[in-house]
């Protein structure tokens, strides 16, 4: 794939719609295209992270850990970003993925993410969308746990 | 050393001097004679009626002998210029000579100097001192003698010349001289005082500027720049002054002798005029004289330089040496004594009641009594400012003690010669220094005592290597050859450089130092023709890495130099060269300016594509990253090019678009080329390098390789499957191919790939041995302090000390790789003496017996388990941390 059909790609992707086109070539050009095989990791739980990752082909799992085994939490799938909370909040990584089919990811480094999040406050408002989104289902899915625990 | 220049002088080159002035005494009559011709010339030859005269019993008419009284002042001119020529060289060498017994005398004598004596002298000082600062007298010294003999002597003679001419006359022409030396020396003493500030004012500025570049971190976080550039602007204005008072009172000088040397020929003219007038004196007599006069001003003018010169050259001299005479100087026959054959120490170490004081009275020890076996080993611990540092380096023989006795097996450390404790003793510090060089010369650096084996010359050096001897035996230098084989292998137990080098291998592994060892290694080269046997083994290494590249999870990973196939993975230009550049020839990142290349390109109608793909590239980085801060890290990372240099290829875009690609300037096209020959199509996903551009690159690399003239094949050592290239590093060796770009993990999985195949074919000890040919740097500073610790440790175990003191020597190092070295040590150090200085008290559970210090005195012995119970001090160092 070259550059140019990856900046067709990156455009696709909601988040960056209205990001426009010259820094979307730069961050296709400074970001690292990577495959994955299937089983392989983009990056592991406590390892500390200095990039984010965009699915571009392919399917992953989000793993955490319980009580020494690794548990599914969630899916990751074509055009979504993971991996930023790290980056964002400079913490290790708070879960591991996993590629489950052969896998094809930019990996956008910490500086570029932050430079586009400053210039272009509407991806901005995109990110954080996504992460109330997921902070969402969390609250939900902490809701159900409790009232699991209350119902014993 | 001698206090004054003129007693160095005499005492170093007496016979020298002695044979210069003989040289000058020797010109003398001749000076006389070419004084005395012009006169006969004048009066017998052109004004005389008598011929023919006679000469040597033959008859001359006037003007043959005329010609042959100018030929005989030829022939005097030419052996007056001739004894100068002579003198001037010898003067030269004879300057060089002792310029070189100076500095050398000087440096030995820092390698004498008391350890405490550096904390008062900084490098800045002492380097301009024995470089740039000595300098001038060189020059001086071959002449100190000659030239006032010689213009001296020449003054004489004019006078004597004058005198015999006419009394009066002479009484006139030196009339006026012991007025200047009376005034001259009075009005010189001032210049020298302020030339005496001068060079201590540029000595500290030399501080002051060397202060500045190691604390300028300090002036940046307190904001005082212009506080420092205040202090320097004051520094700078005192040398002004000192300067500008200097150059009006040498020029006062220079003016007054100038003005009383004009005063002369007024009596000359007046006196001599009315002489010639009166009859007493010849009108010839008058003529030389005047000639003489013309003469006499050179070497007067001389002799004042010199008498300037001097002074300055007594003060650089004095200057210079009283920095080099500190208190409590090293003996040299501490360092030139020969050990006795097969010394050992043995017996006990004992401390009687050992203090050290500094100048201002603080007791850094206080007391310190103690008895220690050569084969126990003791951990001395204590707080920060316990003294255990200080007392580890007294036991060291690196300071010496202000008072009480060291004694080894009886013998006073201080008597001890460095033969012995440099060798039977080994101490290791914090700063764990290394020399520039490799790791292997750095290793062996504690073995070098002596030369051992002479230095084996061929016809064509032996005599380069005696005169060389001869010359240093001359100057007062060593003679010892640096050249000459110095290794001691007998003293770690080895028979020659292999046999040493598994040693240095085991020691290595002692102190963990393995790994990087052989990562160092991957990166080295090696020459095949020198070890033949490895390039060979490296070579299957290469062949067993091509067949694992053959797994599918692994071939994506590397994609191996074929070629018959363009290298997605490697730059365009090294596709084009298909090779190593050896040397600037073919330097790959300049390819594009190399002129062989241009005409391959042309040759395959290449370089207008490559022209319009340089067009192209241009454009996209000035797209992508014109919007850039120009300090941004970006542009060293991604961009093909650099901030600074953006506006002008746009620029150059703008003159294509108006001119053409075919108005381009030769410059601009550089420019251009530059750019397609850094493109990695794997890396960089640009379209332009599609399958016909590559086919065509491929012709280029052939027509290269083919046409390569004679004279440019030693610039490029081609990719060879079959064979080992030696300008490649060992990792590209085993490889030979490019890492794939966009397989995640590829460097690391490869590098664990390159680490098994080399395993398995038995290659890490060969592949760790080219890794102790890495260079360290200046001061190890390609080496973290961590390793240089390490190294430290194994340059000091490879002399088989009876005696190591290890003081604060891996404190670089965590915790568990600590323990785990220190065990090591531990275990090869069994049965002899091994002092333990460390600031982690824990570590003394470790030894046989502890030793707890405090305000400079010790305060715990015994065992570790005695010690270590409730209120005792070790007991409070082991729950600080």
């Amino acid at each position: 794939m070259s550059l140019s059909e990856e900046l067709e790609v990156l455009r696709n992707i909601p988040m960056f719609s209205d990001v426009a086109p010259t820094q979307l070539k730069l961050l296709a050009f400074t970001s690292q295209r990577l495959t994955f095989a299937a089983g392989q990791d983009l990056f592991r739980l406590g390892d500390m992270g200095d990039c984010a990752y965009i699915i571009i082909s392919g399917e992953a799992d989000v793993l955490v850990d319980k009580d020494g085994t690794e548990v599914v939490v969630a899916k990751a799938g074509k055009n979504e970003l993971i991996g930023e909370i790290a980056i964002l909040c400079d913490v290790p990584r708070t879960a591991t993925v996993r590629a489950v089919t052969e896998l094809t990811a930019l990996k956008i480094p910490k500086d570029l993410f932050f430079r586009l999040i400053a210039e272009f406050p509407d991806m901005g408002v995109q990110v954080m969308a996504e992460l109330a989104r997921r902070l969402h289902r969390t609250t939900q899915q902490l809701t159900e746990a409790l009232a699991k625990l209350e119902d014993r | 050393m001698e206090p004054g220049i003129f007693k160095f002088i005499l005492r170093h080159s007496l016979r020298q001097q002695i044979t210069i002035l003989c040289l000058t005494v020797g010109s003398f009559p001749f000076l006389y004679f070419s004084l005395e011709l012009p006169k006969i010339i004048i009066n017998d030859a052109i004004n005389a009626k008598d011929f023919p005269k006679a000469l040597l019993g033959a008859e001359f008419e006037q003007i043959p002998y005329l010609l042959l009284l100018s030929g005989v002042f030829l022939a005097l001119v030419i052996v007056k210029s001739g004894f100068k020529f002579c003198i001037n060289i010898y003067q030269g060498l004879l300057g060089e000579r002792m310029l070189r017994r100076l500095r050398y005398e000087l440096y030995s004598r820092i390698l004498r100097f008391p350890l405490l004596h550096f904390r008062r002298v900084s490098p800045n000082e002492m380097i301009p001192m024995i470089t740039s600062e000595v300098e001038p007298l060189g020059g001086f010294i071959g002449e100190a003698i000659a030239l006032p003999a010689f213009y001296g002597g020449t003054l004489v003679v004019i006078f004597a010349f004058v005198f015999i001419q006419d009394p009066i006359l002479g009484l006139a022409a030196i009339s006026l001289y012991p007025i200047q030396g009376y005034l001259i020396p009075r009005l010189q003493r001032r210049v020298n005082e302020l030339a005496k500030q001068r060079v201590r004012a540029v000595r500290e500025t030399a501080r002051n500027i060397g202060e500045t570049v190691s604390g300028v971190t300090e002036i940046h976080v307190h904001d005082t720049s212009q506080y420092e550039l205040a202090k320097f602007a004051g520094r700078m204005g005192r040398i002004y002054e000192i300067r500008y008072e200097i150059y009006r009172r040498k020029f006062f000088i220079k003016f007054l002798n100038g003005f009383l040397g004009q005063l002369t020929p007024f009596f000359f003219y007046s006196i001599g005029g009315y002489l010639v007038i009166e009859g007493d004196l010849s009108f010839g007599a008058l003529v030389a004289v005047l000639a003489a006069y013309k003469d006499l001003t050179p070497p007067w003018k001389e002799l004042l330089k010199y008498y300037q010169r001097q002074a300055d050259a007594r003060i650089k001299y004095e200057q210079v040496t009283i920095q080099f005479q500190p208190a409590d100087m090293m003996d040299e026959a501490l360092q030139t004594t020969d050990p006795e054959p097969d010394e050992r120490l043995s017996g006990d170490i004992v401390a009687t009641n050992v203090r050290l004081e500094e100048e201002d009275q603080v007791k850094i020890i206080d007391g310190v009594t103690f008895t220690f076996g050569l084969d126990e080993h003791i951990a001395i611990v204590g707080s920060g400012a316990s003294g255990k540092e200080t007392l580890a380096m007294l036991i060291a023989r690196l300071i010496p003690p202000t008072g009480g006795r060291l004694t080894i097996g009886g013998r006073d450390l201080a008597d001890l010669p460095e033969s012995v404790t440099g060798r039977r003793m080994a101490y290791v510090g914090p700063g764990a220094y290394m020399f520039s060089g490799t790791v292997r010369e750095n290793l062996m650096y504690g073995l070098k005592h002596r030369p051992l084996r002479p230095a084996v010359y061929d016809e064509e050096t032996a005599p380069i290597r005696a005169r060389a001897l001869q010359d240093a035996v001359l100057a007062g230098n060593t003679g010892l050859d640096p050249r000459a084989g110095w290794t001691d292998y007998a003293a770690a137990g080895a028979d020659g450089p292999e046999s040493l080098r598994v040693l240095a291998m085991a020691l290595l592994d002692l102190v963990e130092m393995g790994d990087t060892l052989y990562e160092m290694g991957l990166r080295g080269t090696l020459d095949p023709g020198e070890r033949p046997e490895i390039a060979e083994r490296l070579l299957r290494a290469r062949e067993a890495t091509r067949e694992r590249l053959k797994a599918p999870d692994m071939a994506e990973l590397v994609e191996p130099f074929d070629e018959t196939k363009y290298n997605d993975n490697a730059t365009v230009a090294e596709n084009l060269l298909f090779g190593t550049p050896v040397g600037a020839g073919f330097d790959i990142d300049n390819l594009a300016e190399s002129p062989y290349v241009r005409k391959v390109l042309d040759q395959v109608g290449l370089t207008s594509d490559l022209l319009e793909m340089g067009r192209q590239v241009a454009g996209l980085m000035i797209e992508l990253f014109s919007g850039l801060d120009p300090g941004h890290e970006f542009f060293d990372q991604y961009s093909f090019i650099e901030a600074e240099d953006l506006p002008e290829f746009h620029a150059l875009l703008g003159r294509i678009t108006k001119e053409g690609l075919e108005g381009l300037g030769a410059d601009d096209r550089n420019r251009l080329l530059s750019l397609p020959f850094k493109l990695i199509p794997a890396r960089h996903r640009l379209d332009q390098i599609d399958d016909d551009m590559r086919a065509r690159l491929l012709a280029a690399r052939r027509t290269f390789a083919a046409e390569l003239p004679e004279a440019l094949k030693p610039s490029v050592e081609f990719f060879d499957a079959e064979k080992y290239n030696a300008a490649a590093s060992l990792q590209d060796n085993i490889l030979f191919g490019k890492i794939a770009y966009g397989q995640a993990l590829s460097a690391e999985r490869v590098g664990a790939m390159i680490a098994e195949v080399v395993n398995e074919l038995g290659l890490r000890d060969e592949v760790m041995e080219v890794g102790l040919d890495y260079e360290v740097g200046i001061g190890g500073t390609r080496l973290g302090i961590g390793q240089r610790q390490r190294l430290a440790i194994v340059r000091s175990l490879l002399k088989r000390p009876d005696l190591m003191i290890v003081n604060e020597a891996l404190t670089a190092l965590d915790d568990a790789v600590q323990t785990r070295i220190l065990r090591n040590l531990i275990a090869e150090m069994k049965g002899r003496g091994l002092i333990f200085v460390s600031p982690r008290a824990k570590l003394a559970r470790e030894f046989g017996r502890v030793v707890v210090m405090e305000s400079g005195r010790i305060v715990e012995q015994g065992t570790f388990t005695e010690l270590d119970r409730e209120g005792t001090r070790l007991h409070e160092l082991m729950s600080a941390g």
